[in-house]
């Protein structure tokens, strides 16, 4: 990949006069986060390969405060949610898409009372849109007939009750959609929520990831599809730690199609 | 002798409700302990969801095990409780079968409760073999030792007794019937109909209508006794389920399950900050000076909601939040059925200190440390596994959310490492040390 990626901001947008037509909110993962900024990146490509019109903001996101409020810390969610919504309102957002499942259910669900309304959908639903529309294409490619098993996001699934945006792409690519005995409302957690990415588990006498892992490779994958920067970055580890690193690769829904397009 | 019976049961019934209607009270009082919270928007979805989750039992059978075989018992606790009308008129007036001048209805209805009954029989005797036989993951947690499950058993037991003693009555009834005894036959035959009790028959053979009598009589009175006994077990027990099912669907949340309340009290605050034109130097206004400023979180029961309370009252007990729960399935100490039964247990310390002293005195204790411990808390992903889990809408996380706040916001008592994360959202809007210039530098590498 020579080329760097075109990314253009909101305030470029603002100085031209102009409005995109969706935010991407990147999230703090899909910014810092090496693993995570190749979703952030597959995304972009998907985005300019569907002629998407769109921005981020930069340097003026900040976290949601999911972690923060998750964690107990009330005060500093709110005035991180304050002032976000200060700079979209600012900018008169209207839609975003984003392609962590924290940073979807916090805008969609506790920004509104604070005075943040804003149409908000993750980055498998509004890839499914944008095939619907016909701006996407996505065929079978690289990854037809391969047996791929999905992992739920809780705040996708559980937390949100979508289930079939990311279900409908992988079968656009023809794979071979293996569900593991934990799925969907019933689906079993990574480990990383409720602000236990940031800190050690309490003693146990194993981790939840592992936990995790052990069930998808129950269904003999190839391919576990995640739709979260931090289920991500829970089951790389998990497939690690069982040294399945070479064999099995753990992917976001987004980094299958544009791979399997070669984009 | 007939009319002595007749104020016994009287008497039996009277005391039965009066005890019933004061524990209800208790209970109300206990729940109204905690915070008003408004859950009377949507009122069409909250009786719909009622519907379809209490009443429907649409979640039980998510475990398609235990859950037909609650729903038998269900459906037949409900039902052969008609029967139970029957019995109190007949103990009030001293008649016998009062309602069976409605003939073949009367024997269809008879005919069918003892089906049921046989088939509660069955089922609560598969209870209490997954309970203390099978190896069930969610029935061996250490909250469960002692008390909670005896508890459970003496329900079952009850449960076996009652129908036992409803099919000895019947077998003893048909054959009093059959023997043409007096008080029991009538001119129109048999009335009922025993597809059941008349194989109990051949354990009757040769007794005498005086020994029938008194067995008969025994089981009768044995039963409606033991249901007047049982209802007032309920509040001392962990099966007030039945009755606060309903209620506690119906107040639940509607919102997406992700979604977790924003604090009032902090939103002020918020607003307050940010605010430009607000004095820095200001008071508190006048009005306000004396009012204690409004705790944040919760670190005992008093600062809990009343429908975490109802939570609390309405849990069975039956593990399905804590076989779920990925903190629990990796051997944390976390367990959301834990979480609840804490929650009730300081509710009725708390309720019990009432009772003696007439109003609440500080006791030295709280759910905090006494009960719940912070190792607890901080092992949920809050996945909310538990929430989606529980068949009746009882939600474990919020509480765990709760006083998560009351340990941040009150007590600034985070782990180590999460308070760094938290301080790194503060100073540079990401949980990572990493400059917030730096945000879209993503775009330009490679």
């Amino acid at each position: 990949m020579a080329e760097a990626l075109k990314v253009p901001t909101m305030a470029e947008y603002m100085a031209e006069g102009k409005k995109p037509e969706v935010l991407f909110w990147v999230g703090c993962a899909g910014s810092f986060d090496d693993r995570a900024k190749k979703i952030t990146k597959a995304f972009v490509k998907l985005l300019h390969n569907a002629g998407v019109d769109f921005a981020v903001l930069g340097t003026e996101e900040s976290c949601t405060g999911d972690p923060a409020k998750r964690a107990g810390n009330e005060f500093l969610f709110q005035m991180q949610a304050a002032t976000n919504i200060e700079v979209l309102n600012g900018y008169e957002i209207k839609k975003i898409v984003t392609a962590c499942p924290h940073c979807f259910n916090t805008i969609k669900n506790e920004y509104p009372a604070l005075g943040g309304n804003y149409e908000i959908v993750h980055h498998t639903q509004f890839l499914k849109s944008l095939l619907e529309e016909g701006r996407l294409k996505v065929e079978g490619g690289k990854f037809k007939g391969k047996r791929i098993t999905f992992h739920d996001p809780c705040y996708l699934g559980r937390g949100n009750g979508e289930y079939e945006a990311p279900r409908d792409l992988l079968r656009k690519l023809e794979v071979e959609l293996i569900e593991m005995k934990k799925c969907k409302s019933e689906g079993l957690c990574c480990g990383a929520g409720g602000g236990q990415m940031f800190k050690e588990p309490e003693p146990g006498n194993k981790d939840v990831n592992i936990e995790r892992t052990e069930q998808a490779l129950e269904v003999q994958p190839e391919v576990i599809a995640a739709g979260c920067p931090f289920c991500n970055t829970m089951m790389t580890d998990g497939v690690k730690s069982k040294n399945q690193e070479d064999d099995i690769a753990v992917m976001d829904v987004a980094e299958l199609i544009a791979s399997a397009e070669d984009l | 002798m007939q009319i002595i019976s007749q104020i016994l049961f009287l008497l039996a019934l009277v005391a039965g409700i009066w005890f019933f209607t004061r524990n209800v009270k208790r209970l109300i009082r206990n729940i109204k302990l905690g915070k008003v919270i408004d859950r009377t928007d949507r009122s069409g979805e909250r009786w719909a969801k009622m519907s379809r989750i209490a009443l429907g039992q649409s979640k039980m059978v998510k475990r398609p095990i235990a859950g037909i075989l609650h729903v038998i018992v269900y459906v037949g606790f409900i039902i052969i409780n008609i029967e139970v009308l029957e019995i109190i008129i007949d103990g009030l007036l001293g008649t016998h079968r009062i309602l069976s001048f409605m003939g073949g209805f009367y024997n269809f209805l008879i005919g069918s409760f003892e089906i049921l009954a046989l088939l509660v029989l069955i089922g609560v005797i598969i209870f209490w073999t997954r309970r203390n036989i099978s190896n069930i993951y969610r029935f061996l947690s250490r909250e469960l030792k002692g008390w909670p499950k005896n508890d459970a058993n003496y329900i079952l037991y009850f449960e076996m007794v009652l129908m036992l003693l409803f099919l000895v009555m019947n077998a003893t009834d048909y054959q009093l019937q059959l023997n043409g005894a007096a008080h029991y036959s009538q001119e129109a035959g048999i009335v009922g109909a025993f597809p059941v009790s008349q194989f109990l028959l051949p354990i009757f053979d040769g007794m005498s209508n005086a020994s029938l009598i008194i067995i008969e009589r025994a089981a009768w009175w044995l039963h409606i006794l033991g249901i007047l006994i049982f209802l007032n077990y309920l509040y001392y027990s962990k099966h007030l389920h039945i009755l606060l099912a309903f209620p506690n669907v119906y107040y639940s949340k509607l919102q997406p399950k992700g979604e977790m309340d924003n604090l009032e009290a902090v939103t002020n605050e918020v607003k307050l900050m940010m605010d430009p034109d607000a004095d820095p130097f200001a008071g508190p206004a006048e009005e306000e000076s004396d009012a204690e400023p409004e705790k944040f979180g919760a670190s005992d029961v008093m600062d809990l909601n009343r429908v975490q309370l109802l939570n609390a009252y309405t849990c069975t007990e039956c593990g399905r939040c804590t076989s779920e729960c990925p903190a629990n399935l990796t051997g944390k100490k976390l367990s959301p059925r834990k979480i609840m039964m804490d929650t009730r247990d300081r509710v009725e310390e708390i309720g019990e200190i009432i009772n003696k002293n007439g109003k609440f005195e500080d006791d030295g204790k709280q759910l905090l440390d006494d009960y719940i411990l912070r190792e607890e808390l901080w092992a949920c992903t809050t996945c909310n596994a538990c929430v989606e889990a529980c068949p009746i809408g009882i939600d474990p996380l919020s509480i765990i959310l709760d006083m998560r706040r009351y340990l941040v916001m009150e007590q600034s008592a985070a782990p180590n490492e999460l308070g760094i994360a938290m301080t790194n959202i503060e100073n540079n809007g990401a949980p990572w040390p990493y400059n917030q210039q730096d945000r879209l530098n993503w775009a330009n590498e490679n």
